[in-house]
């Protein structure tokens, strides 16, 4: 079908604000990441590759990064999947949207204070404390990786029950039944009927969380204690503290690349996995 | 934090509320003890439509006045005066690092009056044209022949005063001696990185700031505070990389984990020594014997700032000696102006956590401004903290 002229008026607000709020802001990164520092810090306008050269500089913060981002994810998934499977096929109808309502709560206070209390809960009088009066051994929480993993599972496991929940909602039941008829036991039925049809909202959450546990630098700064460091946390020291915009540039340049490489590779994999079906839509 | 606000139950809000509805209370009590006063304020900051007119009366500074320093800095009771006699509600932004705030004003558009830069730093504004010289005429608050030239001085560049004295205070550690547990009490810096790595490992804090955690590594070794020497600076870093898995955090907000009992041992300014002390007197604030940080606050101007009117008004109320007295009393941190000094009890001004010795005093170094700006430290720092 012909599109006419007026169709793409209808593009013509997102268009403009991608382009003032995202492409032109990059090009200013990118532009900036060829740059060299003033002497008391900020852009000198310049063409050098130096900030690209030293970009091993921040390996570490990119190490963590890549490790603790699938981590997350995995973990938000391994937590997510059986609650939005309850949530789907095994909550009583009439409790479902409260449920629903529940998993949204805590997103009505911002995730600074909900960070900020964790502070406390994985604080030595927190839950060391109670685990000590329970004569458990007073482990170290707060502070360790460990701590910003929950706080990470805890931060964004909304976003990823929810894509789970609407594809297993929208799941036929009649197939179930069909796979019970021809003598499918309830966990083969799961593996090959449920499992695969719910893949898609499964892709898109943990796309969804993946992409936004790659800049995530709030949670690491406030549960990691300091000492656990991401791209995010790199970003702002170098954006905050030292002033050096070039390297800042360069280091965001490169953490988009590294974001669509890994996006680009995870949709082919989910593809090859989705057996080549076409309905896999990943967002 | 030293928190002074009262909170109020819900039963008492709730008796508040009907004492006002019966008409027992005027609102102005209400507001006042609700503390409802103050989120009004707030939000008139915000829709200026809701300021108090008194305020044009007044002559005029506008309404608002907008304020960048530190943490646990100010008495918000003399803020609240200040409203009251001018109109202008004083928006407080809060600070962890002299960068932070210098990267703000380089990147523009920071919306500051008033601002509290540190002693090393202030070359560094007039250099980037980032701040201008003050108009002491207003400013008749400002006695120079008061204050101590020591710490008065940096705020002079090439003979202009581009800042008036705030406050002064040193950065030692703060130590829970409850924890010692027979140890003897460390008085170096040495000892602190000693400790950290042995009986107090997992429970010593440092600054997320260059200056005080890589300049009191130095110490460690008898380096300056303030070397950019490659060699020294990359043994302060085989120490601190040393130390990282040992610290319980690197992070400039020590008072909730040192008041809480998570931390026992941390980097520390004067005044968060001297407000952890009075409510917790096993919490100790020690200078290394060989020596540290002596520093000198400022309150300058940004070029451009878009109520001049009551950054002055602002900076002349808080010089005002009574003023600054109980700025000093609320957060402990000690004022060089011998006006002020006068009007502080004997107990205060013989308080060895605000006035050390004077041998602990003559090791102590004022920052260098180069520190601020060396590309080798703030990438050392970003190293320690990656590792």
């Amino acid at each position: 079908m012909r599109q006419g002229p007026s169709a793409w008026l209808l593009l013509v607000p997102a268009g403009a604000w991608l382009l003032g709020m995202l492409v032109l802001p990059l090009v200013v990164v990118v532009v900036f990441s060829f740059g060299e520092r003033g002497a008391a810090g900020g852009y000198v306008p310049a063409f050098t590759f130096a900030n690209y050269l030293n970009l091993g500089a921040r390996w570490a913060a990119f190490r963590n990064t890549l490790t603790l981002a699938p981590l997350g994810t995995l973990a938000c998934l391994i937590i997510a999947y059986p609650l939005a499977y309850f949530l789907a096929l095994r909550a009583p109808a009439r409790w479902r949207t409260l449920l629903l309502i529940l998993v949204i709560v805590p997103f009505w206070t911002s995730i600074l204070i909900r960070t900020y209390a964790w502070i406390f809960l994985l604080g030595g009088q927190g839950i060391p404390a109670l685990l000590e009066a329970l004569g458990l051994g007073a482990p170290r929480l707060i502070n360790t990786p460990f701590a910003v993993l929950v706080g990470i599972v805890y931060g964004y496991l909304p976003l990823m029950v929810f894509p789970i929940y609407v594809s297993l909602e929208r799941l036929d039941r009649r197939l179930l039944e069909a796979s019970a008829d021809l003598g499918s036991p309830p966990w083969r039925a799961f593996l090959q009927v449920t499992l695969p049809l719910s893949l898609p909202g499964v892709a898109t959450g943990c796309m969804l969380v993946f992409i936004l546990l790659m800049g995530e630098f709030l949670i690491p700064a406030m549960l990691g204690g300091g000492k656990v460091f991401f791209v995010g946390n790199a970003l702002v020291d170098l954006f905050l503290q030292s002033r050096n915009w070039p390297f800042g540039a360069a280091v965001a340049a490169a953490l988009v690349l590294v974001m669509l490489v890994t996006v680009t590779l995870y949709m082919r994999l989910v593809r090859r996995w989705a057996g080549g079906r076409d309905d896999v839509s990943l967002m | 934090m030293t928190d002074r606000t009262d909170t109020m139950s819900r039963q008492k809000f709730m008796q508040e509320l009907w004492r006002l509805k019966r008409g027992s209370v005027t609102r102005r009590h209400f507001l006042g003890v609700t503390g409802l006063g103050t989120a009004t304020a707030v939000l008139a900051a915000a829709m200026p439509g809701l300021a108090p007119r008194r305020a044009r009366a007044q002559g005029g500074i506008g309404n608002r006045v907008v304020l960048a320093t530190w943490p646990n800095y100010h008495d918000p009771a003399n803020f609240d005066a200040f409203t009251e006699a001018t109109g202008a509600f004083v928006d407080v932004n809060v600070f962890g690092s002299n960068e932070e705030m210098l990267a703000k004003l380089q990147a523009g558009g920071s919306g500051w009056d008033v601002f509290v830069p540190t002693n090393y730093t202030i070359t560094t504004y007039v250099s980037e044209g980032l701040i201008e010289p003050l108009d002491l005429s207003r400013l008749p608050n400002y006695d120079p022949a008061a204050f101590d030239p020591r710490f008065a001085g940096p705020g002079t560049v090439d003979g202009r005063i581009y800042a008036v004295p705030k406050n002064w205070g040193t950065t030692g550690f703060a130590i829970n001696t409850s924890k010692l547990g027979g140890l003897a009490m460390p008085t170096s810096w040495k000892e602190f990185w000693d400790i950290t790595r042995a009986e107090f490992s997992g429970r010593t804090m440092v600054h997320d700031y260059q200056l005080t955690t890589i300049g009191n590594a130095l110490k460690y070794f008898g380096y300056s505070f303030n070397s950019v020497d490659p060699a020294e600076l990359a043994d302060a870093e085989r120490l601190l990389i040393d130390c990282k898995p040992h610290l319980f955090a690197i992070n400039s907000d020590y008072q909730p984990s040192m008041r809480s009992g998570d931390a026992w041992l941390t980097i520390c300014w004067t005044g968060d020594g001297k407000q952890m002390n009075r409510d917790m007197p096993e919490i100790a604030y020690v200078l290394g014997r060989e020596g540290g940080e002596l520093w000198s606050d400022f309150y300058a101007i940004p070029k451009g700032a878009p109520h001049a009117d009551a950054a002055y008004a602002l900076i002349d109320f808080l010089l005002e000696p009574e003023v600054n007295a109980r700025e000093s009393l609320f957060h402990g941190y000690p004022v060089a102006d011998s006006r002020v000094n006068a009007l502080l009890p004997p107990e205060v001004l013989n308080d060895p956590i605000l006035y050390p010795a004077a041998e602990l005093l003559d090791a102590l170094e004022f920052g260098a401004a180069v520190t601020l700006t060396d590309p080798n430290r703030a990438e050392l720092m970003a190293r320690f903290k990656s590792a």
